[in-house]
């Protein structure tokens, strides 16, 4: 196609940092490379669910791939889907699901697509069952801009299979993936939600928890006796056989940006006490659908813009669990005495499964993830001290969720990066790798 | 009552590769239609072919042709119409937007458009209809429902009435300065097809012309995305609607319906001062 469309910008989910590109679409795997080999370089772009700049890129051509969501095959005896890397996890659930299979892994989103899924290897609620979403891919084809197409498996390539699982991006195009789905029986969910008191409670309910699926909501705004208050929400797929269909499409739009005003730590306090307040005894269970256990969010569509036109930040790390308890309990500190909002917040244990990206963030130990209203120095300097935190106590941070960690500190969490390095395509580029490798300033 | 007959089974898609005609075929093939698949990259029409029988398609063979061709029509329908047995839906959906300020310096561009939107539809229903009706010569009394129930008309939904669906343009409604050639291309679609549903009505045919506002797709990836475009999805459900209720005619999404009728009711000697 190679054509362009001076459209609205491509932003990130946070829309924090904002940075103008093309935006060539890309609606058949043999678009790529475009016909006429753009002058600055390139990236691949999802449903642009990642928050920080790892989709982003200035100056550049974003390739936006949700034009190719063919389904290409499909065996029922093993379950493997194959399937174009711009097809959503929405648009698989659609098919997979009156079919009795599910997800093997799934984001809290259903609206990202499978190469922004592999790119970022990303994680579930169940990852100490199943380990990363790359570790169900089977094999994909991956396309350079210089035009080499090769399949890549854990015995082709596999060089570049563990270098683009979490790769970015940046290590060429995929164009299409196979995926290992898994059965289900029913749409429901048996869950059962526990309160906690503080960490010690939380870390110690998480230990005892068995289900398949354990994560945790916690509340960061409140002090005092309620600090660290949270429900433990643990839940598996009911074994009871129920007819099997597919999902209505969401109607709720979230209409316009809320001024900033509206987003402030006394609102945030009411929404996290109500929340909390929702489930009255101390355990609950029942069995839900599985759309509002996974997708509580989805309901409202375009609900970032609640934070208003400067955006949101995500801080979202990983502790080993010798370090995690006080780790973590120095975090929730700096973010209740920073009195920024926050309403998202999920704290979550991560098994020991190995991920199979090279660059790929999960790792055993506790992972925290929190969202934060752009504010200036407020929000640079909180991010800056739980960046800093993180690096104290041997942990790391997540790519897909990051804008603001420096060269060093990103060194330091990934290692492994030069060699990585070696693997990214000469053509492409993100406005993330630009700044974690000391080309791109940060502005404040 | 089933409405089940009204579901098309057995499909010829000729533009199979077009992103709105695609769309369609998705529905269709969720409910297990058989296809064959005309376009004219072959790879392609492989990838659609894959997906449509992944989502559930009996069969599906695909064929590549460059439309333009017509001397190959009459060959290529006989070869679909074996291979799917009869047909219940035939879809014409290939076309090109081409560039207005190219075709009015150079007539050959201009030829162009209308060869692919105009001349290569008129080959193609031309022959549609002719197999109709030997197809349909027998069973076709005027009028007559086929299998089902007496009630229904051949108006109505759920009788087993073929269909000739061709997309067409809301930009065949009216010339404008901006598109004239392409509007010209459909327009002249528009009154073709208005003849040959007068014609096929006794054979108990049905033509529909499919009348879509803007919609983002490959051909319109170089227009930024204004408030009124619409997505395939959007635009398959509205045209599947229409197949399955045998209208004549549909405007996608159903609004540019009102909008049109305002636009074609606007006195020339206003029209023209409109600059669009
Ligand atoms: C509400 C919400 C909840 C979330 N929950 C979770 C969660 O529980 N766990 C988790 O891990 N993440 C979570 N995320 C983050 C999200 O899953 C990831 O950011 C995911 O990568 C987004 O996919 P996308 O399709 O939007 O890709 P984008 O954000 O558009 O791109 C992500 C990366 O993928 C690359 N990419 C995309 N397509 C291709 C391709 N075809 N070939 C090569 N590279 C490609 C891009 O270059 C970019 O580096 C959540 C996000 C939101 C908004
Ligand atoms: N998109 C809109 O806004 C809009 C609005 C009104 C009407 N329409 C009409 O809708 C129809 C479908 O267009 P679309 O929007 O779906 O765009 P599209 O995805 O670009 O589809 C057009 C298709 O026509 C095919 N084609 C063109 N010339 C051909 C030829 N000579 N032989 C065989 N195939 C040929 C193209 O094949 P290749 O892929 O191989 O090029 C392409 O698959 C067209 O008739 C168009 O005029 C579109």
């Amino acid at each position: 196609m190679g054509k362009r469309t001076p459209g609205p910008r491509f932003e990130s989910w946070g829309r924090y940092p904002r940075l103008q590109a093309d935006v060539v679409p890309l609606h058949w795997t043999i678009d790529f490379p475009l016909p006429q080999r753009p002058a600055g370089k390139q990236l691949p772009v999802g449903l642009g669910r990642s928050y920080g700049d790892v989709c982003l890129l200035e100056n550049g051509t974003l390739l936006d791939t949700t034009g190719m969501d063919r389904l290409l095959g499909f065996d029922p005896a093993t379950g493997v889907l194959r399937c174009e890397t711009g097809t959503s996890l929405k648009q698989i659930l659609d098919f997979a699901v009156p079919r009795g299979l599910f997800l093997p892994v799934t984001p809290g989103t259903k609206y990202v697509t499978v190469g922004g899924a592999i790119a970022n290897d990303i994680h579930g609620r169940n990852h100490h069952a199943a380990g990363t979403f790359g570790r169900h891919v089977l094999r994909f084809e991956l396309t350079r801009s210089d035009g080499a197409r090769f399949v890549c498996s854990p015995i082709e390539n596999s060089d570049w299979f563990a270098a683009t699982i979490g790769g970015m991006g940046l290590t060429g195009l995929m164009t299409w993936a196979d995926i290992r789905l898994r059965p289900i029986v029913s749409r429901r969910i048996d869950y059962r939600g526990e309160k906690f008191q503080g960490l010690d409670e939380f870390f110690a309910r998480s230990r005892a928890a068995k289900s398949e699926y354990t994560a945790a909501w916690i509340d960061c705004v409140a002090t005092g006796r309620n600090f660290a208050r949270g429900i433990l929400m643990q839940g598996d797929h009911t074994q009871i056989p129920e007819p099997l269909h597919r999902s209505r499409e969401p109607k709720l739009v979230f209409p316009a940006d809320l001024p900033e005003l509206a987003l402030n730590r006394y609102s945030a306090a009411i929404f996290n006490t109500l929340h909390y307040h929702r489930q009255w005894g101390k355990t609950k269970s029942g069995r839900v659908d599985y759309e509002p256990f996974f997708y509580p969010l989805d309901a409202v569509r375009h609900w970032n813009r609640m934070y208003g036109r400067k955006g949101l930040l995500q801080f979202q790390n990983v502790l080993p669990l010798e370090s995690g308890r006080e780790g973590m309990l120095d975090i929730l500190k700096a973010i209740t005495k920073s009195g920024l909002a926050s309403f998202q917040a999920a704290i979550q244990f991560f098994g020991a499964v190995p991920s199979v990206g090279m660059m790929s963030f999960p790792r055993p130990g506790v992972m925290l993830a929190v969202d934060f209203p752009v504010r200036g120095e407020v929000s640079f300097d909180l991010m800056e001290r739980l960046t800093r935190i993180t690096l104290e106590h041997g942990g790391r941070m997540y790519s897909a969720k990051d804008a603001r960690m420096t060269p060093q500190q990103f060194q330091a969490f990934y290692p492994q990066w030069q060699e990585f390095a070696r693997y990214v395509d000469p053509g492409f580029d993100s406005a993330y790798w630009q700044r974690v490798t000391g080309r791109r300033r940060l502005d404040d | 009552m089933t409405e089940k007959g009204a579901v098309p089974r057995r499909v010829l898609a000729l533009g199979a590769t077009s992103a709105i005609a695609e769309a369609v075929l998705r529905l269709l093939a969720e409910r297990g239609a058989s296809f064959f698949l005309v376009g004219r990259n072959p790879d392609k029409l492989a990838a659609v072919r894959a997906d449509l029988l992944t989502r559930g398609a009996a069969a599906a063979r695909s064929y590549a042709a460059n439309l333009d061709d017509t001397a190959a029509h009459p060959t290529l329908l006989a070869e679909a119409a074996a291979a799917l047995g009869e047909i219940d839906l035939a879809l014409i959906a290939h076309g090109i937007l081409g560039n207005q300020q190219e075709a009015e310096a150079d007539y050959g561009a201009a030829e162009a458009i209308l060869r692919t939107n105009f001349l290569s539809a008129v080959s193609l229903a031309g022959c549609l209809a002719n197999y109709f009706e030997a197809q349909r010569g027998g069973a076709g009394q005027p009028g007559a429902p086929r299998r089902g129930s007496l009630r229904r008309g051949p108006n109505s939904v759920g009788d087993g009435t073929p269909v000739m669906a061709v997309i067409s343009s809301v930009a065949g409604d009216r010339g404008r300065k901006s598109n004239y050639i392409y509007a010209a291309s459909k327009g002249g679609l528009n009154v073709f097809l208005e003849g040959l549903r007068q014609r096929l009505e006794p054979a108990g045919v049905r033509v529909l012309t499919i009348k879509p506002g803007p919609i983002a797709t490959p051909m319109t990836a170089h227009v930024p995305p204004g408030p009124f475009f619409a997505t395939p999805q959007q635009a398959a459900r509205h045209i599947l609607r229409a197949i399955e209720k045998r209208r004549n005619e549909a405007y996608v999404p159903p609004y540019w319906g009102a909008m049109m009728l305002v636009a074609r009711n606007i006195p020339g000697w206003i029209f023209r001062k409109i600059r669009v």
